[in-house]
């Protein structure tokens, strides 16, 4: 008899409360490794909370969550480093370049110097920002700043990409670009998004939240 | 997991190049400590001051400018994610507590490079104590980075942030305060610098940093929870 490998997330009966108001409430699910879940539902329905448990940067109020092999939240150290997260907001200090923010953060995960910089390097070209990455963050446009937060979500290598949103702000060619880094065939993904149409046809499970109503997996 | 090493002068070196590029913190201390001491100047009408007075208009103004860069320790981590993007990175979490505390210390002795050669060009006539002075800087800079970073990184949440870190900060730097007065009063006596309880002053201080230090770094890491 064969074992079944353990999924990249394992989420049962989950719940998260700001203060007296749950924002997500019985979400379930499981994904294997390599698949991509789309979450869709309306504003407040907890998409973005969903991502920031999975991510380890909120705790559970209560349910069991399992994300690459460790138990949220008692386990939540196992998995730094391992998750690359696209935010909304896109984690790059204003006063700095691009360049030197993604030192800074291929710093922070232990790359090697110069293994860093042929990843910048990169990175860069990948997503057409290499001509301006040395200008502070603060004078880019939100696409350009957009397509230097998902560099650095994907910069060391994630087992496992939190994206939400992550065309918002980008242009055509932006979305393209991105495509070769986060879309389809990447690794294990959860996207939230607001375009179906677009993300739907990539997904191997579909998770649906609405406000005060179960979660639908389909 | 990334060495603390290399994290430690990851962020150290960003804060320190941020503050370079943007000037948000040093100035406005400087600029401070230089104003208040011309209004000690005119409010006090005196030319010259020893002792006890020396010490008190030395320190209180030092704490006060300290309370600005203080304030504005934990912001760029607040309002541009990078709360998020460190405890996403395989680092101790400490780590961050520590290149804060030493960013902080780095301010407050280029305040003090500034606002002490011109407290003793307002105040004193005699500049012996400033030598030994420079001990009592160090070991009451520690404490106050120790003390700020903490506070800072508790108020940073706030929207009332201005209003909480002296609220918070204030009370309890008062033993620091009480000693680093206690070991400047001597060096800025009439007549010259003597020595008396120096040394137990400055062990009162070495104290203050070592309990603040290890409380710092022992809650860091459950304050970056959500």
């Amino acid at each position: 008899m064969t074992e079944r490998a353990e999924p990249a997330i394992a989420v049962a009966g989950l719940r998260r409360d700001y203060g007296d108001r749950p924002a997500l409430d019985g979400v379930g699910f499981e994904l294997a490794a390599g698949e991509s879940l789309v979450v869709l539902g309306p504003n407040g329905a907890g998409k973005t909370t969903l991502l920031r448990v999975l991510a380890t940067l909120l705790r559970p109020s209560a349910g069991e969550v399992r994300v690459l092999g460790g138990s949220l939240p008692d386990e939540a150290w196992k998995l730094r480093g391992r998750i690359g997260y696209l935010g909304h907001e896109p984690l790059l200090y204003r006063d700095l370049s691009g360049r030197e923010n993604l030192r800074f953060q291929a710093r922070l995960h232990g790359m090697e110097r110069a293994a860093a910089e042929a990843r910048i390097e990169e990175l860069l070209r990948a997503v057409a920002m290499d001509r301006r990455a040395d200008e502070r963050v603060a004078e880019l446009s939100a696409g350009m700043r957009q397509r230097l937060s998902i560099c650095r979500c994907v910069l060391h290598r994630p087992e496992l990409l939190l994206l939400d949103e992550p065309d918002s702000n980008l242009d055509v060619e932006g979305r393209e670009l991105a495509r070769e880094l986060i879309g389809p065939g990447t690794g294990t993904r959860v996207v939230v998004t607001h375009d179906p149409e677009r993300h739907l046809p990539e997904a191997d499970q579909v998770l649906r939240l609405g406000i005060g109503e179960a979660a639908v997996v389909s | 997991m990334t060495p603390s090493r290399t994290a430690f002068a990851a962020i150290l070196a960003k804060d320190l190049r941020s503050e370079l590029r943007t000037l948000q913190s040093l100035p406005a201390m400087a600029l401070f400590s230089v104003t208040t001491f011309v209004i000690f100047r005119f409010g006090l009408d005196r030319t010259s001051l020893s002792g006890s007075l020396a010490a008190g208009v030395l320190w209180a103004t030092l704490l006060f400018a300290a309370v600005l860069g203080i304030n504005r320790l934990f912001v760029a981590e607040r309002e541009e994610g990078g709360f998020d993007a460190i405890r996403l990175a395989p680092i101790d979490r400490s780590v961050l507590f520590g290149a804060k505390v030493t960013a902080l210390i780095v301010y407050l002795l280029a305040l003090e490079l500034v606002a002490v050669p011109i407290f003793a060009l307002f105040f004193l006539q005699d500049a012996g104590g400033l030598g030994p002075l420079a001990g009592v800087l160090l070991l009451t800079d520690l404490g106050l980075a120790a003390t700020g970073a903490l506070i800072s990184s508790m108020a940073v949440n706030s929207r009332a942030r201005d209003l909480l870190v002296p609220l918070v900060l204030l009370p309890l730097v008062v033993p620091l305060m009480i000693a680093a007065t206690g070991a400047t009063e001597p060096l800025l006596a009439l007549g010259g610098p003597s020595y008396h309880r120096f040394g137990t002053w400055l062990m009162v201080l070495g104290l203050y940093d070592l309990i603040f230090g290890l409380v710092g770094y022992a809650v860091f890491d459950f304050l970056l929870e959500d």
